[in-house]
């Protein structure tokens, strides 16, 4: 292609060409993009529950109230508790996994295939198969404990309050695992082998080679890796809702489990709205802080 | 260990590493075994204490009860939802991302936004989605939640297709131009089928999105639309659960993406990764 030849094709008569091709798609990413950002921004300086529709300006009154919602705070607290569990553990899992299939393997296409698996089921599916995995009597978990305990074991899993997060995180682990580890085994793959076995003929250890060597590498596909998790798992709802519904009690209820409730259990439009906002902002803030951070800006 | 042969070590090296391999796999696929053996089970076996690891015969009785009821009708509701929303999401978001790539409508901040759009959290979206859908009487409707889908789907398409049709040598277009084709013309009979492998990637992971999508589902439909992921929560009780149809409907909304995505498996790297690895 010369820069001629795309000059020409620019500057080809049918000038509004281009901009007829965007259209319906801004149009639509307008709807579901800005029009909630705006929405929400207005609504949340009014005062507009199940009761009162009252649509004057209100002032600060809802984000004042925040401060006092000890249940939101709480809900982005148990955000990212199971964040910053679960993500470091599927990104060295999947790290782990993506070194054992990296050399040849009999079989290895196939056990590729199984392991992501779970990755393509729906995460209400994964929930669900996980409440029935969980069961304290029909379920198989308890069973097999039973067996290494040597007594039958009837724990609680979804709702007893000392379980029910590793039971969310192992579920959340065993769905995304397998994502991680289809990404990594691409990067590390990618990997110029020559570099690796350099670094090993001049005596550098497993984990220097990884450090010097392989890291710098897969870093650009890891980095988003860990942003696209990191950003599923701050907002997670659907494992939440079908193995705990947020309980016992509030005990598992995430910033998504807990602005669902707010705008359609009690029918907070305005509180709703200014949490819809506060959630927007804060995800804004820390990816464009994760992107700075982690070199991904260009 | 040192005093062993290198092809022996190597051979331990080896049976190692089959074996990790088939415990994680094990591992892994463990829940979906069970999940799929579930509806096969009678209600006996499901309640039977200890677990039956696996059924004395396959039966489809469970299986038989979702159709029987009009439950199973929920998965061709997904089927409509997702291809619907596919269609269209492939088509805006490929000719969008045209002009982005070839004409650089927007520039560097243009696309930006888009791909930003991805990021939005669904639950803040859901909820003014939610009023505007009451107030349009969208509520419970297919044209609402293909719309929503549609929308959702589309920077990750804009996002994809870029990257493929960059690949597109620019001089094909040029000759057809030359030859009097018109710019609609072009984009049909030349880009679209130059980037074909491209579509059909990034078309099954816009289906499996749709077809997985909860949230939405859940607070915009009632009782027309209800999709299969909506179905399956409705069988979750306070202290039981009905266990058998939780597993067949699961089992019923699963097996469509196993396809898609077995079918596809060529793309799946390139595809998850939203082109982060070129695969």
């Amino acid at each position: 292609m010369t820069v001629a030849a795309a000059t020409a094709l620019r500057a080809n008569p049918d000038r509004n060409f281009r901009y007829w091709l965007l259209t319906p798609a801004i149009f639509l990413l307008l709807l579901v993009g800005l029009f909630p950002l705006f929405y929400s921004l207005v609504v949340s300086f009014m005062r507009i529950d199940m009761m009162d529709t009252d649509t004057s300006f209100a002032g600060l009154y809802n984000y004042a109230n925040m401060f006092k919602d000890k249940r939101l705070w709480a809900a982005l607290g148990h955000t990212l508790l199971i964040t910053v569990i679960a993500l470091p553990i599927e990104l060295l899992l999947g790290l782990a996994m993506a070194y054992l299939f990296l050399e040849k393997l009999p079989g290895r296409q196939i056990f590729i295939s199984l392991l992501v698996l779970p990755t393509i089921i729906s995460p209400i599916v994964a929930g669900a198969t996980w409440r029935l995995l969980f069961d304290n009597r029909y379920g198989p978990i308890n069973q097999v404990l039973g067996w290494f305990a040597g007594h039958p074991v009837t724990a609680l899993w979804t709702i007893n309050p000392h379980l029910v997060y590793p039971a969310i995180i192992f579920c959340e682990i065993w769905q995304w695992t397998p994502f991680m580890f289809l990404i990594l085994l691409a990067a590390l793959s990618n990997v110029d082998k020559s570099q690796t076995e350099a670094a090993a003929i001049d005596g550098a250890g497993f984990f220097r080679t990884f450090r010097r060597i392989v890291l710098p590498a897969i870093w650009p596909v890891m980095a988003i890796a860990i942003l696209i998790r990191g950003l599923d798992l701050a907002r997670i709802f659907d494992i939440i809702w079908a193995l705990t519904s947020g309980g016992p009690g509030t005990m598992t209820e995430t910033i998504s489990v807990y602005t669902y409730a707010q705008g359609f259990k009690q029918f907070e439009t305005s509180y709703t709205a200014a949490i819809a906002f506060l959630v927007i902002v804060i995800l804004t803030i820390v990816v464009t802080w994760a992107i700075r951070r982690m070199g991904l800006a260009k | 260990m040192s005093s062993l042969p290198f092809h022996r070590r190597k051979n331990v090296r080896l049976t190692l590493r089959y074996f990790l391999a088939c415990m994680l796999v094990l591992i892994f696929v463990f829940p979906v075994y069970w999940l799929f053996i579930i509806s096969f089970k009678t209600p006996d076996e499901i309640f039977a204490f200890p677990p039956v690891w696996y059924p004395k015969s396959i039966q489809f009785s469970n299986y038989m009860v979702l159709f029987k009821d009009g439950d199973a009708e929920t998965v061709l509701n997904s089927l409509i939802l997702a291809t619907a929303s596919t269609f269209i999401a492939m088509i805006l978001g490929t000719i969008a991302a045209y002009s982005l790539v070839r004409f650089k409508t927007g520039g560097e901040n243009l696309a930006v936004w888009i791909i930003s759009q991805r990021m939005m959290p669904p639950v803040a979206i859901v909820f003014p989605v939610f009023l505007l859908y009451v107030f349009f009487g969208w509520v419970d409707t297919f044209f609402g939640l293909i719309l929503l889908y549609t929308a959702f789907n589309l920077p990750y398409v804009i996002w994809m297709m870029r990257g493929y049709i960059e690949d597109i040598p620019l001089e094909l277009e040029e000759s057809a131009l030359v030859d009097g084709c018109s710019r609609w013309a072009v984009l049909w009979k030349v880009v679209m089928p130059m980037a074909r492998s491209g579509l059909f990637a990034t078309a099954v992971f816009t289906f499996v999105f749709a077809w997985n999508e909860f949230l939405f589902a859940l607070v915009l439909t009632r009782t027309e639309v209800t999709t299969y992921t909506v179905q399956v929560t409705h069988y979750f009780g306070g202290q039981s659960n009905f266990w058998a149809k939780i597993a067949a409907m699961s089992v019923l909304g699963t097996i469509p993406v196993f396809f898609a995505v077995a079918t596809m498996q060529r793309y799946l790297v390139r595809g998850i990764s939203m082109g982060a690895v070129k695969g």
